[in-house]
């Protein structure tokens, strides 16, 4: 079997702080790590390959620094890496990234395709459902278990009020959450060998795809404006006694009548 | 081109025949935008016997409903409601689509937009029409990004439909007009049943039948400073007198004291009760972006820098597990005179 996962670098955006005198993100320092959806599909990838066998191809879009998070897939068990890189496919949106990957992945052999649900720093969710798309695919997003069949798979999906499974015949993309596959560390005999090998960077050149379509070009989505959130006049903060406290809110509540 | 695409359309969810609130939400939005471009609230009711629904959907505000009332969209599933999806919209035009930001709506969304080739912006928390460069009316999505540390607004100047999926609990539905006349227009698509390769085999529901924490009017929220069942419990006491529920920051979802039912914020549900009462929540960014369009917020923590702070009208520097037993004594009193 043939899987490819699809990964993106990203800021951690747990470290991302706010300025608080100009209002803009303090990017400086905040470490770049593997998306953690990305690395949970990475993860279930992994355990396929060693249940059933599996040659495992991580794809990434984006800057050659990317190479790093790529040599991390190939310490944790991934066999071949591609980094597709290119300034034609700078500024894409959306619909052009999943274009962009779905060039790639058209090239390559496949029968499973495993995303992260979405990315940490977008937050979107888009790309797999929209590379699928591209790919004429089925999709299933949301998976928190997928099983290999004789002709497709057997896959778990997590929706707010309910857990579903669902039948899948023959090729599929499927998007899975972080919580569900708890990612292995590295060995040091793999961070060893990944250092060795070759991490392949592709252009647009390399790929199934029209140029128009990629990039700032091909997105038919733009941003307008992007701006820190408004910060909210502070109220009042009091340090009394107990007894205080609890007289001082049961006033306010009456107050604004919430009681 | 421009002008052949019209009205503001609304993905109706429904799961198992019952609407969404989150439809009821963006009927009541689509209904400003729609006023703003002197156009029609159009609701998308996808099922199998639904047809009935239709009435509900404008009586919450669709002037028309469209209605696809056949067995294949019994359950949702990505391809059937796709092949749907897109055949309306190449058959009516629309000049906006709204979907709610859930498992379905971030599923079939995306998957649509792929189809028809035009724009989407996700998780939306403002949608406005205000006039672009050239003067003429455009449609603006905003939403939050880095964790909700950067908000975006995002335009789609020249593809239609422009499509956005809209967190639930962000829109203000609007007050029901019962016998409200609209127009209902069943639609029936040809399906290629051919390329459905999914098949629902079982759905477990949850067992845990949780009341949904962003209907409440008053939120007693935990975070780490509560340590534990017992800090909770203390918490539901106090709930219950105000005849409100508990909700839980990330910390103490990601410790397993609270189900992630529960959880409000950028990667749990979006709240907006009378009262927010954040007991030993610091106030992670994450966290704020959940909570923060609360009416009345009071915070109790005994860091006196903790970021909560910054968002609360009331704060009290203090010992949560001290205050919150009193407070709840306290107000059984007041509402008993």
């Amino acid at each position: 079997m043939n899987i490819i996962v699809c990964v993106k670098q990203v800021p951690d955006t747990t470290e991302i702080k706010i300025d608080p005198v100009k209002g803009t993100l303090i990017r400086d320092g905040v470490p770049s790590i593997m998306n953690p959806d990305d690395k949970g599909g990475l993860e279930l990838a992994l355990r396929m390959k060693e249940t059933e066998g599996a040659t495992v191809t991580v794809v990434s879009m984006g800057p050659p620094q990317a190479d790093r998070m790529l040599r991390e897939a190939l310490a944790m068990g991934a066999d071949r890496a591609i980094l597709l890189s290119d300034r034609r496919f700078a500024g894409a949106d959306t619909l052009a990234t999943s274009y962009a990957l779905a060039g790639c992945i058209r090239t390559l052999d496949y029968d499973l395709i495993i995303a992260g649900r979405q990315a940490i720093d977008g937050d979107t969710a888009q790309v797999a459902p929209e590379m699928a798309q591209h790919l004429d695919l089925p999709q299933v997003s949301y998976v928190i278990d997928a099983k290999k069949t004789a002709n497709g798979f057997i896959v778990k999906k997590e929706n707010e009020d309910c857990v579903q499974t669902l039948e899948v015949e023959g090729k599929c993309v499927l998007t899975v959450l972080a919580s569900a596959f708890k990612a292995r560390y590295m060995t040091v005999e793999g961070i060893i060998d990944a250092y060795k090998r070759e991490v392949e960077v592709w252009t647009a050149d390399q790929i199934d795809v029209e140029e128009e379509k990629l990039g700032l070009k091909g997105s038919p989505t733009k941003v307008h404006k992007s701006f820190p959130k408004a910060l909210k006049e502070p109220g009042e903060v009091f340090e009394l006694s107990e007894e205080e406290a609890v007289e001082l809110i049961v006033s306010r509540l009456k107050e604004k009548h919430i009681i | 081109m421009e002008n052949e695409y019209k009205n503001v359309y609304v993905f109706a969810e429904q799961r198992n025949g019952v609407i969404q609130n989150v439809a009821y939400e963006l009927l009541g939005k689509a209904n400003d935008l729609a006023a703003e471009l002197g156009q029609k609230v159009i609701a998308l009711l996808l099922g199998d016997g639904i047809t009935d629904k239709a009435q509900d959907l404008i009586e919450m505000g669709a002037d028309e409903v469209v209605v696809v009332d056949r067995p294949e969209l019994k359950d949702y599933l990505t391809e059937q409601y796709t092949q749907a999806m897109s055949q309306i919209i190449d058959h009516c035009h629309p000049r906006i689509v709204l979907f709610g930001a859930t498992t379905i709506g971030r599923d079939l969304a995306p998957r649509l937009a792929c189809r028809v080739k035009s724009g989407l912006v996700a998780d939306c928390t403002k949608l406005t029409i205000e006039p672009d460069k050239d003067g003429n009316l455009d449609f603006f999505s905003t939403r939050p990004a880095f964790g909700g540390n950067l908000m975006a607004t995002i335009v789609c100047p020249t593809s239609r439909p422009q499509m956005s999926t809209v967190r639930p609990g962000v829109m203000q539905k609007r007050t029901r007009e019962v016998g409200r006349k609209g127009v209902i227009q069943p639609f029936t698509p040809t399906f290629d049943p051919s390329k459905f390769k999914v098949r629902l085999l079982e759905t477990k529901m949850n067992d845990n039948k949780v009341a949904d924490i962003s209907n409440a009017k008053i939120l007693i929220s935990g975070g780490r400073g509560v340590h534990d069942k017992e800090g909770f419990a203390k918490l539901q006491a106090l709930a219950d007198v105000m005849g409100g529920m508990v909700s839980s920051s990330r910390a103490m979802v990601d410790a397993g004291v609270m189900d992630h039912a529960y959880q409000v914020g950028q990667t749990g549900k979006t709240v907006r009760p009378n009262l927010y009462m954040a007991c030993g929540i610091s106030g992670a960014i994450q966290h704020l972006a959940g909570m923060e369009e609360s009416h009345y917020i009071v915070a109790i923590n005994k860091d006196k820098y903790a970021p909560i702070f910054s968002v609360a009208d009331l704060g009290i520097v203090g010992d949560l597990h001290k205050i919150v037993p009193m407070l709840t004594e306290r107000i059984k009193k007041e509402l008993e005179k």
